[in-house]
């Protein structure tokens, strides 16, 4: 008797226990965004859902609701920090994986791991006490009394020179995925092989060559999929843009100032939401959040499919 | 082109190449230099032992706090590990079962989904039907987000094992659960313990998912069913107070919570190495 419970019955109990934990996994993610759509439904009846995506007024008192500026903000905010972040993250990965020495590698894949690790608040707590000050006194104050004195039609455009707002928080942001790109692109140029820098190596190839001609086209895919998931990362980045970009539900004017994207906007309204449509519109600006994150985050795995040299990834 | 030209371009690409990277290092050096110059006065006996004193005293401490990021942090590790685990020894052990697929793309998406939103998610199905914020949906939101880590790392690393292991394992009579119980996890021991940390780290870090589930208490509470502080709740409260002595403090915790992450990374990297 005991042999059976040890085996088959073991067996048969063991594979019900894995499958059970694993459908709770599919569960998690199904009931998720059911919960946030059908949470949200009430505002995509009420405005119809181009209408709630596109509605440009947030209005709590006046009971409108609409995405388009947070959206937005979003879009724009997290394009403009990879543009940022693009170049410098690829240098340090191409100069951990091909050009420093050993021990000088180490240090800084250490150090950069270490600031990927940076919980978002740090960075905002940074923003707020070191960035904003110099972001007021530097840039926007100077540009402030120039365009006072000579073009007073700017003033309008660039608002009262606070420190708080888009430049800050793309800054930060771009701060803040400079790390995960880098390393994701690092991981991609270490799996070129050997030989392929050797063959070129001995065609009488320099350095940059060798990185120009076969490193970087061989390792464009997993390159490109970080980049994308990098991106997919500063748009669902919350603290330090709430922080920082100073929560206006206008649409967002200038880089300078304040402005609002949907992870910051739940962030700040969502705990004293009244309930009712405001509570509603708030679940349905998380959904469209998930569906954006869940496009970007499809177009990573099929650039990782499809522009990936030799076996790839499955 | 010539051959001094090449050479030329192959000089100015590796100085712009390091001086990319150096535009990467410096601000974040900075960053962190900055987080612990401040965060280092801010630590003291007070800092441990106090719970937060009214708003404007100055004084007290982040006692609180520190408690709740550990409750809820523990929790959540419990949660995700169990699921975690589970799906991810289910991918490595039986390839061939029809619910991997599914389970793979859930488990890719669940990556992708921002933090915030397992907040809301944690809201609708924990603290809405229970009438309350509490440390248990904050606990649930964190889960989520450590799963696909979690789930992703055990894959990878029995993966790695030779299938000859299980096969000897099978050869003695042994039934496949015994072969995953005794033989399989005790191999892969190390690097599961990695994954488990390296999710427990960027779980930890994180203040938006509890924004509207733990909410923050400033009194000291066990409770699960209570709302709860936590460390990186405390840091963004206090550093939008306009209160010196919490700015100060919010420095001390952001070290703090900067070190205790450092801290399980490191002990994630040893695991590793040991296995």
């Amino acid at each position: 008797m005991r042999s059976r419970w040890y085996g088959k019955l073991g067996d048969r109990a063991f594979t019900a226990l894995l499958v059970g934990l694993g459908l709770a996994v599919m569960l998690v993610a199904v009931l998720l965004a059911w919960e946030l759509a059908s949470g949200g439904a009430e505002a995509f009846r009420t405005f119809g859902f181009w209408g709630f995506a596109a509605g440009r007024a947030w209005n709590a008192v006046a009971g409108q609701f609409g995405a388009w500026p947070f959206l937005l903000g979003t879009v724009i905010t997290s394009a403009a920090a990879l543009t940022l972040a693009f170049l410098p993250a690829l240098a340090a990965a191409i100069a951990v994986a091909e050009y420093a020495p050993r021990w000088l590698a180490e240090v800084v894949a250490y150090l950069i791991d270490l600031l990927a690790a940076l919980p978002s608040v740090v960075y905002g707590l940074w923003g707020i006490f070191v960035l904003v000050p110099l972001v007021r006194d530097h840039v926007e104050q100077p540009l402030f009394l120039w365009s006072a004195e000579h073009a007073p039609a700017l003033m309008g455009v660039l608002g009262p020179p606070t420190g708080i707002g888009m430049l800050s928080a793309v800054l930060v942001l771009a701060l803040m995925i400079v790390p995960y790109a880098s390393s994701l692109a690092r991981d991609a140029i270490r799996l070129v092989p050997r030989d392929q820098r050797e063959a070129m190596y001995a065609l009488g190839a320099t350095r940059w060559e060798v990185v120009r001609r076969v490193v970087l086209p061989y390792a464009r895919g997993g390159i490109f999929a970080g980049v994308v998931l990098a991106l997919a990362r500063a748009i669902g980045e919350t603290m330090a843009v709430t922080m920082l970009i100073g929560n206006s539900g206008q649409l967002p004017y200038s880089v300078f100032g304040p402005a609002a994207t949907m992870a910051s906007l739940i962030a700040n309204e969502f705990a004293e939401a009244e309930g009712g449509l405001q509570l509603a519109s708030l679940l349905a600006v998380g959904f469209l959040l998930l569906l954006l994150s869940l496009v970007v985050n499809l177009i990573a795995d099929f650039i990782l499919r499809r522009m990936s040299v030799g076996e790839g990834r499955k | 082109m010539n051959l001094r030209r090449r050479y030329l371009r192959d000089r100015v690409m590796v100085a712009l190449v390091y001086l990319g990277t150096l535009l990467v290092l410096l601000p974040l050096g900075f960053i962190l230099l900055h987080v612990f110059t401040q965060g280092i006065g801010a630590l003291d006996w007070a800092f441990f032992t106090q719970p937060p004193a009214p708003p404007g005293e100055g004084g007290g401490g982040m006692l609180p706090a520190i408690v709740g990021t550990f409750v809820i942090d523990l929790m959540a590790l419990a949660m995700g590990g169990l699921l975690g685990l589970g799906g991810g020894v289910l991918m490595a052990e039986y390839p061939d079962h029809p619910l991997n697929r599914p389970l793979r793309l859930v488990a890719n998406v669940l990556g992708g989904v921002p933090a915030i939103l397992m907040g809301l998610f944690a809201f609708v199905l924990v603290v809405e039907p229970m009438g309350g914020f509490s440390a248990f949906s904050g606990a649930v939101a964190l889960a989520i987000l450590m799963i696909p880590i979690i789930m992703r790392a055990t894959e990878e690393v029995l993966r790695i094992l030779p299938w000859e292991l299980r096969e000897a394992g099978l050869a003695l009579g042994l039934p496949r659960w015994r072969v995953t119980l005794s033989l399989i996890l005790p191999a892969a021991k190390g690097g599961i313990v990695t994954g488990l940390l390296l999710a427990l780290a960027r779980a930890a870090g994180e203040a938006a998912p509890l924004l509207f589930t733990a909410f923050g208490n400033p009194f000291l509470s066990f409770d699960p069913l209570g709302p709860m502080d936590s460390l990186p709740l405390k840091i963004y409260v206090y550093a939008i107070s306009p209160y010196e002595d919490w700015i100060r403090q919010a420095w001390g915790a952001a070290l703090l919570l900067a070190l205790l992450l450092m801290v399980t990374n490191y002990l994630a990297r040893r695991a590793m190495r040991r296995s």
